[in-house]
């Protein structure tokens, strides 16, 4: 094996915004071999080892700048063959479908929805719950994953979204969170893992989970 | 089990400094703001907020590489206040590694701007900051005015309706400053802010008046804020991150320890 040899980590730059910090945060726990490029390019997409999706803001926006960036094929490539993480919004767009902003068709990776909490959320005692669900809250790991490695079970992340998802395929489920509800906040399936949090702000055990994707072999 | 209440300092940064002394007995150069940023950090503070006391707008770019350096090193969430009255105002500060900015004073003169922030970068980066002050003399039924300028303009706004607004408008999060209380160490108004986070679905950040760590547990529990914002208790090493939030644990809030 050639250790020599440069490994590349592709972070999508569809024209969201803010990836300054999913950048920074992979360089922080990158090693010397690795190099993180920031990127809307899809050859450089196509040709990265492994690829991650960021997200932020609305999701008709998110799917829409994919789409008129000409990303999509060169993601459902990437989703196909390689260690692929999506973060945040980026978790919703792999769904089939979002509520948000009335209804928007998304790419259909995991079938299921992207759901509101509904301004009138409530806990499991009737009190009422702020939305959006902003701040530390605890993951349950629901299945062992070498993105999970050396992430202690309920460590807390950081959150700040309105939207949640259902996969219909419970199986595919690998980590839940609590708030009024219990609700699925990381999914797994083959080379591809995505999370509602933002690792990139979830101090050690964010960076303990980009470290473990960029170590990642893509196998479950 | 659940979402943890949220303990937030804030420091005042002019021309890419902190000022307002910040000590810390092991930090050489307590006015930098990256090593700030990294202590609170290693203390355990769930976000920190800088605000831009810049006075010159060609000084700016100076906030920017200074939340930049920051971003590079500190992985909690960051939010910069003052100065932000445009959308490009914005942009620079999110594209540097801010994840929320703090809109006030431009919020009063045109609403419409928050509204305008928020389609195009999403609510949940914008945070509205709501100065108020009480106006009801005792034995009067409970009122709360927004204020300008540091506390000294008043804007004839009800504060309550005027957070109701600025939700409908788009804000993701509140600030609330009692400014009748902000310096006293008395203690946050608490009554302003449960009528406020009562008022809201969105999450408030209770400030302005903290002089001990029963406060920030009174802020939450009597207040019902879901995060409380701290300057002075904090800075001069009268209290550390880690003492405030066993506190608030043993008052029975869920806290991020």
């Amino acid at each position: 094996m050639n250790t020599m040899k440069k490994s590349t980590v592709a972070v999508i730059d569809y024209g969201m915004g803010n990836l300054h910090s999913v950048a920074k945060a992979l360089e922080f726990v990158a090693d010397e071999h690795t190099s993180v490029i920031v990127t809307s390019d899809p050859a450089v997409i196509d040709a990265a080892d492994r690829v991650l999706l960021p997200g932020v803001g609305a999701i008709r926006d998110c799917i829409g700048e994919m789409h008129n960036a000409g990303l999509v094929p060169s993601i459902r490539k990437a989703m196909a063959e390689k260690p692929f993480l999506a973060i945040c919004v980026g978790i919703q767009s792999l769904m089939s479908h979002s509520e948000e902003n009335g209804g928007v068709d998304c790419l259909n990776h995991f079938q299921g929805n992207a759901l509101f909490f509904g301004e009138k959320h409530t806990d499991h005692d009737g009190s009422k719950l702020k939305v959006p669900h902003m701040g530390w809250n605890q993951v349950k790991h629901t299945i062992n994953h070498p993105l999970w490695a050396d992430i202690p079970d309920n460590a807390r992340f950081y959150f700040v979204h309105s939207f949640y998802v259902v996969p219909e395929n419970k199986s595919e489920v690998a980590g839940t969170c609590d708030y009024g509800l219990e609700f699925c906040v990381a999914i797994a399936r083959d080379n591809v893992f995505a999370v509602q949090f933002h690792p990139e702000k979830s101090h050690k055990d964010g960076l303990q989970l980009y470290k473990n994707f960029l170590h990642w072999d893509g196998k479950p | 089990m659940g979402l943890a209440k949220r303990i937030i300092p804030c420091l005042d940064v002019d021309n890419g400094r902190v000022v307002k002394g910040v000590q810390f007995v092991d930090i050489r150069d307590a006015g930098d703001p990256v090593e700030v940023a990294k202590r609170y950090n290693e203390q355990g503070a769930d976000e920190i907020t800088f605000l831009d006391i810049t006075a010159s707008s060609d000084d700016r770019e100076t906030t920017v590489h200074m939340v930049e350096a920051i971003a590079s090193q500190v992985f909690i969430p960051l939010t910069v206040g003052g100065g932000i009255r445009t959308c490009e105002d914005i942009r620079r500060m999110l594209n540097a590694g801010a994840d929320k900015v703090g809109i006030n004073t431009a919020a009063v003169f045109n609403p419409e701007f928050v509204r305008e922030a928020a389609q195009r970068f999403g609510s949940q980066c914008i945070v509205v900051a709501i100065d108020a002050k009480k106006v009801s003399a005792d034995g009067e039924p409970d009122k709360w005015e927004i204020f300008t300028h540091g506390g000294r303009k008043p804007t004839g706004l009800d504060a309550v309706e005027w957070a109701i607004k600025m939700v409908e408008y788009g804000a993701g999060e509140i600030l609330l400053t009692s400014m009748d209380r902000d310096g006293t160490k008395n203690g946050f108004d608490l009554g302003i802010t449960r009528a406020i986070s009562e008022a809201v679905h969105v999450p408030v950040i209770a400030s302005g008046g903290v002089g001990n760590l029963d406060h920030l547990v009174d802020g939450v529990i009597e207040g019902k804020a879901d995060a409380v914002l701290a300057a002075s208790i904090f800075h001069f090493g009268e209290y550390s991150i880690q003492q405030a939030k066993q506190r608030m644990t043993d008052a029975g809030i869920e806290m991020r320890l």
